[in-house]
């Protein structure tokens, strides 16, 4: 479970983001997590409204976009689709493949709610 | 509706007063362990401006992490000064094991945090002099997950996998074998007795996981295989000495390049 120390960290960058823009609260904070990061989105999920209450993102939806594994085949160079578990190549099954994607664990946007304009 | 879980809340903000507020996306991209990342560098740069060559012990629990440092040093605390960073959510029962083969230890006990982080290391760090310590043991909490996401510094990540557990440890655990720069099948002298761990067969498994990782068979109790461990060592040990650094990019996808520059 170290979805919390992920959480505190998130949060903490999330409410220095929301200061340095002078934001009042935080809307939405939106993720990229792929299978092979490590973290777990349903553990990320229930830890992140504990850590970030009583901040100016403890209203803020949590976004989780889950990220599939795909390779790139070091032989043929055919992108396929693959469990975490196995990444061979799913075309030639040549077991030497790169890491396209599933291996993010990214804060990749936060939308912020803005001091309201004096009218 | 409720004023308890938040379904009463609007798409026009917190407010609740059906006011919109103007909002703006900022695009960020970016580690969720910038933070313990930018630490682990800076530990990673300390052990490399002092040649101290360091590797991070991963396992489960009870995989002879800490018999396999006490038969290391009892070989080669003549050879190469040795030092060693024992992580456990309680008791510094492991330090006092260490510091009686008679070489440095500091404890950091976690508190129950099931895996060690850069800033704790880097808290270590103050308790003891790296001056002239050739090599030192980061031994990490008994977990095969948490810890393999925390970058401490290290340059080699080293997994222990003992007989006692299943030979598909690799395909459970992609993401710390994937990050293994060197696994160590423990307890080998066991293999006879319990006859359902095959090594041929875990390492298939390693491989499936796109790992090129060394595998060596060792036995700490019984002095089994621990010639080629002392040799993978000694190797590391003299190109950290040769280039200034460990030469480490697997963990953590680094690209050998940007690992070589520094990055």
């Amino acid at each position: 479970m170290h979805e919390i120390s992920v959480c505190t960290a998130l949060r903490d960058e999330v409410l220095r983001i929301a200061a340095a823009r002078g934001a009042r609260a935080v809307k939405s904070v939106h993720l990229r997590i792929g299978p092979l990061s490590g973290i777990d989105a349903q553990a990320l999920a229930l830890a992140y409204p504990i850590a970030c209450e009583g901040t100016a993102c403890d209203r803020a939806a949590l976004v989780i976009d889950a990220v599939p594994v795909q390779v790139r085949c070091n032989a043929c160079g055919a992108l396929s689709g693959v469990q975490p578990q196995s990444l061979a190549c799913g075309k030639c099954g040549n077991p030497e493949t790169t890491i396209i994607g599933g291996d993010e664990m990214l804060l990749s946007s936060v939308e912020l709610i803005l001091e309201q304009a004096d009218v | 509706m409720c004023n308890d879980c938040g379904c009463g809340i609007t798409a026009t903000g917190p407010l609740g007063n059906g006011e919109s507020a103007p909002t703006e996306t900022v695009r960020v991209m970016q580690s969720l362990l910038h933070r313990n990342d930018a630490i682990a560098a800076r530990n990673r740069a300390q052990f490399n401006s002092g040649g101290t060559l360091v590797l991070n012990l991963m396992s489960s629990p009870g995989a002879g992490k800490t018999a396999l440092l006490e038969a290391t040093i009892d070989a080669l605390k003549d050879e190469l000064r040795i030092a060693v960073i024992e992580g456990d959510p309680e008791t510094t029962r492991d330090a006092e094991r260490i510091r009686a083969r008679g070489v440095p230890a500091v404890q950091i006990t976690t508190g129950g945090a099931c895996h060690l982080d850069a800033r704790m290391v880097q808290g270590a760090l103050k308790d003891f002099s790296l001056d002239g310590i050739d090599i030192l043991f980061i031994e990490n909490v008994g977990n095969l997950i948490c810890p393999a996401s925390f970058d401490l510094g290290q340059h080699f990540n080293i997994t222990l996998l003992a007989v006692t557990e299943g030979d598909d440890k690799p395909a459970k655990y992609p993401v710390m074998f994937r990050a293994s720069d060197l696994v160590l099948v423990t307890k080998v002298d066991l293999l006879a007795v319990l006859g359902d761990f095959d090594p041929a067969q875990a390492e298939v498994f390693l491989r499936g996981v796109a790992s090129h990782a060394t595998m060596l068979q060792v036995s700490a109790r019984k002095g089994l295989g621990l010639g080629a461990w002392f040799d993978w060592l000694r190797n590391r040990r003299a190109t950290m000495a040769k280039v200034g650094h460990g030469f480490s990019y697997r963990a953590h996808g680094k690209s050998p390049q940007a690992f070589v520059a520094g990055n």
